[in-house]
């Protein structure tokens, strides 16, 4: 007993000890426990938010729930994923072609909600493709990517995929001028040759399918990112160009010279006019539109080629340059509409503009000059103000439903709360590290959900336990529901989450498809009753059309293939209830895997190159039974007259 | 910080225990009440059927549509004469209540939770049953097929 009070003693002291050099621990226990409260969502309760955070060099958009930080789902978009066969079945294939052949990978970098009268409604997810000029659209039903558009005359699209108030148009704009129409010329001609374009896309308002309605020649700068004015600037979309200079070499030095460069305004509902009364050229054009039939389950492509173009210079009032300190990356419209945030990257203050004062400049003819025809409004007639030292290297802004602004800043590696209004700066937090992007749940709408901020970090070295050289990129959760901004949340992230999206659960919850019913299921290749499993050859082509259900397929034996057929496993999983896919994968297949959700069908394409016997089973854990889910291929030498057999259910 | 966790996260267990709810005790399951009167069949309370169905004689059109139904949602596991996933159907509607067999088709994760005598038949098949997306309709057309197989008139 003694002895035992002795260590008490012992460990009393020492804490005592501990508290005194830590400073306050006890307070910074308490502050952490309070984070750690916040974002505890108890298991088996759900998040109050989805983010939607782009993959960067991933080519995918990966899911998170908000405030835990869990991991949902990563969709795959422009990138092949071997996981559950998307690009490699003969049902999505389609879907990554492009002017270029098949791309199966992509560096996606703003994912953007569709809206309704300005505010996120949950339907659809729209996202870039940075390298081979794309847009995708990503149902919200069923999280799949349904939808690709390639853009044309575009040497890279970036400043895109961001929507009207009302998911009228979704944008494009080039990051790389090329020339256009592409052609072989010198490189040192850019000036001469090389221009950018600026494409808007109709979204049916029904069906989301989209269709390039026109493209607008500018001036060959690089165009980085775009918002859509809302409220008293609806009918208004904005982006942000730099290398006004035309460098085309050594950018890094050559397009920092100005110390501005420009916003464009573009009055899209002129456009919109100019087109209904047929103005614009006919310019050809090649490039694919891709789409998901979800009743055939089956993508298709269609290649197009010709596009309406929009000269500025024919077209008086469309476009207006707004000069902007200095290489802008984000261009944001506040929740009014009527301040527009410039994120000068290289400029030591955050230009606000007015949309009134832009308004009235452009009334009053307040120009200091024109680039290919297009005016340039002078500075100051279009600012609001200017934020004074706000810190480094300021990119990117979102807002809260309180009036606030809040801007990340690279290279002093923070976030910082500002009054649009008033210009001052209230309060600043640090991000670990080297933010890039921002994201508030409808923090680029019409209606924030002002609690929770987002930063997403390029930099995470001695944030987590190491991983070798390369490390994983992050995102941390900020308290904004106060005055004071609070870090709660750091967790790594698939990719480099370049931006994000960000909406109240609801909206997405109740619009969620939990099977493919078999009734539905128009695919020409589906075998929707056990009965009907069989396998058919058509010359060297062989189809076998399978079922899977817990825990076997239909046929499971499979002889007659031979060596130099093509074989097409066409499975259907007959299942009908929420979280029962099944997978399907064949020795030595050299495409991938299937993963096959219920009531649905995908095809896997195998040329077997020798004879033998070749299992194939499922992948994913579907029963107590997965273990015995298997099959046999009898493959027999080329010219083998052994006969085509299979069995059928009950043998 | 972990020190001091501990104590919180009891304080949160104690806040969710102490605030009453749970999951209500199972209703017992089928025999009589005590009073000699036999009790509700337990299958009334795990799915949409709650009341005792009034089946007139065998329809021979509704059969004929509930073999159609049978023979997409049905076969890749249950055939009439042999044991396959699971058992050989032809003589369910003999060994089963009607409620029963409805409620397994409609509700079969509620009725494998609940009904002790489904829970032998998963200790002995192994693979649970899913819902395979029927109506309560089509569930009653494929009851009628079944009583036809039985050879119920």
């Amino acid at each position: 007993m003694r002895h035992r009070a002795i260590i008490w003693t012992a460990l009393g002291g020492l804490s005592l000890l501990a508290g005194l050099f830590a400073g306050c621990p006890a307070t910074k226990m308490a502050a952490d426990q309070d984070a750690a409260l916040k974002v505890y969502v108890p298991p088996g309760k759900y998040d109050e938010f989805y983010a939607f955070l782009s993959g960067g060099f991933s080519g995918q958009v990966s899911v998170y729930g908000l405030p835990s930080g869990r991991l949902l789902r990563i969709i795959p978009v422009f990138s092949v994923n071997p996981e559950n066969g998307y690009g490699y079945s003969e049902e999505t294939r389609p879907l990554l072609m492009t002017s270029n052949g098949f791309v199966p990978w992509d560096d996606s970098h703003h994912p953007e909600l569709s809206q309704t009268d300005g505010v996120p409604d949950g339907r659809w997810l729209f996202i870039n493709a940075n390298n081979t000029p794309r847009i995708a659209r990503i149902d919200l039903a069923t999280f799949r990517t349904v939808e690709m558009l390639e853009i044309p005359h575009s040497g890279g699209n970036h400043a895109s995929p961001f929507v009207t108030p009302n998911t009228e148009y979704v944008v494009a704009a080039t990051r790389f001028s090329v020339p256009v129409p592409q052609r072989d010329v010198p490189i040192e001609t850019y000036k001469q040759n090389f221009r950018g374009t600026i494409t808007f896309v109709k979204v049916d308002p029904q069906t989301g399918r989209m269709d390039l309605a026109w493209q607008i020649l500018m001036p060959g700068f690089n165009y980085d990112l775009a918002h859509a004015g809302k409220n008293v600037s609806d009918g208004w979309f904005f982006f942000s160009c730099y290398n006004s200079e035309q460098a085309y070499s050594l950018l890094e030095i050559n397009a920092s010279q100005r110390d501005k460069d420009f916003i464009a305004a573009v009055n899209w509902r002129l456009a919109e006019e100019l087109i209904s009364q047929g103005k614009g050229q006919r310019w050809s054009a090649e490039y694919y539109h891709n789409w998901f039939d979800e009743r055939k389950q089956m993508a298709f492509s269609e290649r197009k080629t010709e596009v309406i173009m929009l000269d500025p210079k024919e077209h008086p009032g469309l476009v207006y340059l707004i000069p902007c300190p200095k290489s802008p990356h984000g261009v944001d419209v506040d929740p009014s509409g009527e301040y527009i945030v410039g994120g000068g990257k290289l400029a030591t203050v955050i230009p606000v503009y007015s949309f009134s004062k832009i308004q009235k400049a452009i009334q009053e003819k307040a120009f200091e000059g024109e680039i290919d025809g297009i005016p340039v409004i002078r500075y100051e007639a279009a600012l609001h103000g200017e934020v004074q030292k706000p810190g480094l290297g300021p990119l990117h802004t979102e807002f809260d439903d309180k009036g606030f602004a809040y801007t990340s800043f690279f290279v002093s590696s923070e976030v910082v709360k500002w009054n649009p209004k008033t210009l001052e700066v209230v309060d600043r937090i640090p991000t670990y590290y080297s933010i890039g992007h921002l994201m508030i749940p409808g923090g680029d709408s019409k209606k924030p959900w002002g609690k929770y901020l987002l930063a997403m970090n390029k930099i995470t070295k001695d944030r987590y336990l190491p991983t070798g050289p390369e490390l994983l990129q992050s995102a941390q959760l900020i308290d904004i529901s106060g005055q004071k901004m609070r870090l709660l949340l750091d967790f790594p992230t698939v990719g480099e989450p370049h931006y994000a999206q960000g909406i109240v659960a609801d909206l997405v919850v109740q619009r969620q498809k939990k099977i493919y019913p078999l009734e539905e299921n128009e695919h020409p290749h589906a075998v929707k009753r056990e009965q009907d499993a069989r396998v058919e050859r058509r010359g060297n082509e062989v189809h076998v059309y399978m079922t899977a259900i817990r825990s076997h397929f239909m046929p499971d034996n499979i002889e007659g293939i031979r060596v130099g057929d093509v074989v097409y496993f066409h499975v259907t999983n007959l299942e009908q209830d929420w979280d029962i896919p099944h997978g399907f994968a064949i020795k030595g297949g050299t495409n991938a895997e299937l993963l096959i959700m219920p009531g649905e069908t995908l095809t896997l394409r195998w040329e077997p190159k020798k004879p033998g016997v070749y299992p194939f089973y499922c992948t994913d854990f579907c029963s107590a039974l997965h273990q015995e889910m298997q099959g046999y291929v009898r493959v027999s030498p080329a010219g083998s007259n052994v006969p085509l057999a299979w069995n059928k259910p009950g043998q | 910080m972990q020190r001091l966790g501990l104590p919180v996260l009891l304080l949160l267990l104690g806040l969710g225990m102490g605030c009453g709810g749970g999951s209500k005790a199972e209703q017992p399951a089928g025999g009589t009440d005590g009073t000699g009167v036999a009790a509700r069949p337990l299958e009334l309370e795990i799915g949409p059927i709650k009341e005792k169905l009034q089946l007139g004689p065998v329809d021979p059109t509704l059969a004929e549509q509930g073999k159609v139904i049978f023979e997409q949602k049905c076969t890749s596991c249950h055939k009439l004469d042999m044991r396959y996933v699971g058992p050989p159907l032809r003589e369910v509607t003999l060994r089963r209540s009607p409620e029963y067999i409805m409620n397994m088709i409609l509700n079969p994760e509620g009725m494998q939770e609940r009904h002790p005598e489904v829970q032998k038949l998963v200790e002995e098949y192994m693979t649970k049953m899913t819902f395979q997306n029927v109506t309560e309709q089509e569930a009653r057309a494929i009851l009628e097929f079944l009583r036809q197989a039985a050879g119920e008139e």
